[in-house]
């Protein structure tokens, strides 16, 4: 099945090209928010998804995204409030946000089985998309050890997010 | 009051009614980092387990067979009795990556 990389997948990975390419890393109060708000995207789509899918299994992975990425972005929250941090806004997430508008309302559009498909097809592009930014990009470029050990732990779970999703995609053919 | 001899004898007797089914132990098994562990454990029907849930996110011990599905909320320890014998495997609901193996002896 052709998998449309959605516009949000297309920002993540400007934000590597931009910021390897001005040699510039991300600060923490800036992975911080962008790692939150890719979070709030997936919560989001999830929300979408319980009411809008037919599928069960399509179903009970929206749930599982909802109750994961809230519960890694409250542990975020914790954190940041800890550490005395202020996440700051940026135009990754600004851009992340916007985008991520625009396909819940492509989304929102879609009826049934193709509804199914279309939110599955995109969390397996999005879930990839914001594991190579956590790879190559906010991993690396964190210097707090707790926030990095949490994007670590957040990458292990997102990853098995993308199996899962992979995994329920192949069985809706 | 007893006379101190036949209180000696009560509670000998009874200490010894409450202590012999010493075989049923309790076992612990961890939900860490998205990890079972350890991913394999032998039991006797009998036994408890002592599931630990140190994520931040919930868990679930699914068996394949259907024997026992055991839910655990974040950050919390959950028991469970194991009442049948038998190679169980059982795995994560939310997180089907967490998977391991039970071996439950009559």
């Amino acid at each position: 099945m052709f998998v449309r990389l959605s516009a949000a997948i297309a920002a993540l990975s400007l934000l590597g090209g931009a910021a390897l390419a001005q040699g510039a890393k991300p600060t923490d109060p800036q992975i911080a928010h962008i790692a939150y708000t890719a979070g709030v995207i997936d919560v989001a789509a999830g929300k979408q998804a319980i009411t809008k899918a037919s599928n069960k299994d399509v179903k009970a992975f929206a749930e599982g995204m909802v109750r994961d990425h809230e519960a890694v972005n409250k542990q975020a929250l914790d954190l940041v409030k800890k550490l005395k941090v202020t996440p700051e806004d940026n135009d990754t997430s600004k851009t992340l946000s916007k985008q991520a508008a625009d396909k819940l309302a492509e989304l929102g559009k879609l009826k049934g089985a193709d509804y199914d498909k279309a939110y599955i097809a995109n969390e397996i592009a999005y879930h990839k998309a914001v594991n190579g930014a956590l790879e190559t990009l906010l991993i690396p470029s964190a210097s707090n050890a707790e926030l990095k050990s949490l994007l670590q732990t957040g990458l292990k779970l997102f990853q098995g997010h993308q199996q899962h999703a992979e995994h329920v995609a192949a069985g809706l053919k | 009051m007893l006379p101190r001899r036949t209180f000696l004898i009560v509670t000998a007797l009874l200490s010894g009614a409450i202590a012999v089914p010493a075989h049923a132990a309790t076992i612990q098994i961890v939900m860490d980092n998205l990890v079972v562990s350890p991913a394999q454990v032998t039991a006797r029907v009998g036994d408890t387990i002592e599931w630990i849930n140190k994520d931040i996110f919930a868990h679930t011990a699914t068996a394949r067979n259907g024997d026992f599905d055991v839910a655990m909320p974040p950050k919390k320890t959950v028991t469970s009795v194991l009442k049948k014998a038998g190679t169980v495997e059982y795995y994560c609901r939310f997180h089907p990556n967490m998977k391991a193996v039970l071996t439950i002896s009559p």
